[in-house]
């Protein structure tokens, strides 16, 4: 048996990503040096969300990249099968740009370290922050830490976190699932 | 989680469709890694690949070390000529020897049909087939099919016709297994002497005259005259499969003649090396109908996705 709590339903999402927005806005202004990168497979659902309501707010196109780290990830060959890598879509380089990582859970840190060497394939940049969905705390294997957090969960490593997407799973909402 | 039916790439028959399409998705991925200002990634760094080929190659073994440099493998290099294969080493111990220096992939071309799977029942590596005698060549028919792919989407109930010597080449076998597991008819065309007796047990027509089979086709197959592989039979009497190069070229050759009188375009392939003149003329191989360039770039994301597949198991 897994109990499931609703951590997050939809309302309080979108005030959430709003308000995250606001929050990028107040370092980042007119997003002119700024870009978004969402990561494979799914932080770029938070990303593309993040992205339409800046566009919206600002009234101006921004640059957004879809970005896979399947292969620079520090698992490869330590499991069963290989790992089977996601689109990476950048049209644009990040040469000196303002970059904004997008993930919806921070858990151990390794996805986000992955990233950062997935990343340098496409420029240097000037310098580069982290937004996340759900940070579970006091989890962490790596030194990392995120610039902008939706929200903070207590978490056990047997409990499990979702974020769940209208455009892909029905509804708008966060939820823990715990193993009896 | 998805991963490949096999451990090595002996052949395109031991693979199914599932494999080829998972191979097919991967490359994708790898063809934008190569497209990047820094077509560089991590994920081999702790594998060794050697690449042993007991027979010539240009295009095969720089697209395959081109390919395990990109995925930052270590890569040891080998070649008959001038190694111990000259001194009477056998097969076996000639690779075993390299393995004892401690190599996780071994990527083998041996004149030899045979030789890849002849080696992966004796040695622990993963074995990738990179072309053995006159028997399979599983990567370069991986890349025809996803250059082919790349080109018209879903392949099934496309015509492609594979055009010259059939009898002697391994590019032919292994396309004819990968374009059928992808629902793709195909029929093959040349001489009576260069078509083996019993092609038609594999599913395939054939066609003797070339007009013919490219007014059925969407994609022809242009395969080299290899001449190093005719002259003598066993016994060391000479054999010719055609009077003359020029009969061939006149019967066999595609010419943009050819091309006009058709009423439609087709698509034109070469494995590579071209004879120009022979089978292709030059004006049809490097016009808009050829896709011949986009096989080679292809070829190395085709061979990092093997590879990439082949290694990502767990360490032993």
């Amino acid at each position: 048996m897994v109990n499931e709590r609703l951590i997050i339903d939809s309302n309080k999402l979108q005030l959430t990503i709003k308000r995250l927005c606001y929050q990028l806005i107040e370092n980042h202004h007119d997003f002119s040096d700024s870009v978004i990168l969402g990561l494979q497979p799914r932080g770029i659902y938070m990303a593309d969300r993040i992205h339409k309501e800046l566009e919206q707010i600002l009234n101006k196109k921004v640059l957004l990249g879809r970005l896979d780290v399947t292969f620079f990830r520090d698992d490869f060959r330590r499991r069963e099968s290989p790992l089977i890598p996601n689109a990476t879509q950048i049209d644009f380089t990040i040469e000196n740009k303002k970059v904004i990582l997008i993930d919806d859970v921070l858990y151990t840190g390794r996805t986000i370290r992955s990233g950062l060497d997935a990343m340098l394939a496409y420029g240097r940049p000037q310098n580069v922050e982290l937004m996340v969905l759900v940070d579970r705390r006091y989890s962490r294997h790596l030194p990392v830490e995120a610039n902008y957090i939706g929200t903070q969960v207590d978490s056990i490593a047997e409990e499990r976190v979702k974020v769940e997407w209208k455009e892909t799973d029905g509804k708008d909402q966060i939820i823990l699932y715990t193993p009896e | 989680m998805e991963k490949l039916s096999t451990r090595h790439l002996l052949g395109i028959k031991h693979l199914t469709r599932q494999d080829i399409e998972l191979i097919f998705n991967t490359a994708d991925n790898f063809k934008e890694v190569i497209n990047r200002p820094i077509k560089k990634v991590p994920s081999l760094r702790d594998t060794t690949i050697a690449n042993l080929f007991f027979e010539n190659s240009t295009r095969t073994k720089l697209s395959f070390e081109l390919a395990e440099k990109r995925l930052s493998a270590d890569v040891v290099n080998f070649s008959a000529s001038g190694s111990s294969v000259s001194k009477g080493e056998t097969l076996i111990d000639t690779v075993s020897n390299i393995l004892a220096m401690k190599v996780d992939v071994v990527v083998m071309r041996h004149p030899n049909p045979g030789a890849a799977v002849f080696l992966s029942r004796n040695i622990s590596a993963s074995i990738i087939n990179a072309g053995d005698g006159t028997h399979e060549h599983p990567t370069q028919a991986l890349l025809d099919a996803f250059s082919m792919r790349e080109k018209y989407g879903d392949l099934t109930n496309k015509k492609v016709v594979i055009v010259g010597d059939i009898a002697h080449s391994r590019v032919a076998i292994s396309n004819i297994y990968c374009l059928q597991k992808m629902g793709v008819k195909v029929k093959v065309c040349g001489p009576p002497t260069l078509i083996p007796k019993y092609i038609h047990a594999l599913g395939v027509e054939v066609e003797y005259n070339l007009d013919e089979a490219i007014a059925w086709c969407d994609v022809a197959m242009m395969l080299r005259i290899q001449l190093e592989r005719q002259g003598a039979d066993y016994e060391g009497n000479q054999v010719k499969y055609f009077p003359s190069i020029r009969e061939y070229a006149n019967l066999y050759g595609l010419t943009l003649e050819r091309l006009h009188k058709l009423n439609k375009r087709i698509t034109i392939m070469h494995p590579g090396p071209i004879n120009r003149g022979v089978e292709v003329s030059s004006d049809v191989a490097d016009s808009e109908h050829s896709i011949i360039l986009n096989q080679v770039e292809n070829g190395v994301a085709v061979r990092m996705a093997v590879l990439y597949l082949l290694s990502g198991r767990n360490l032993e």
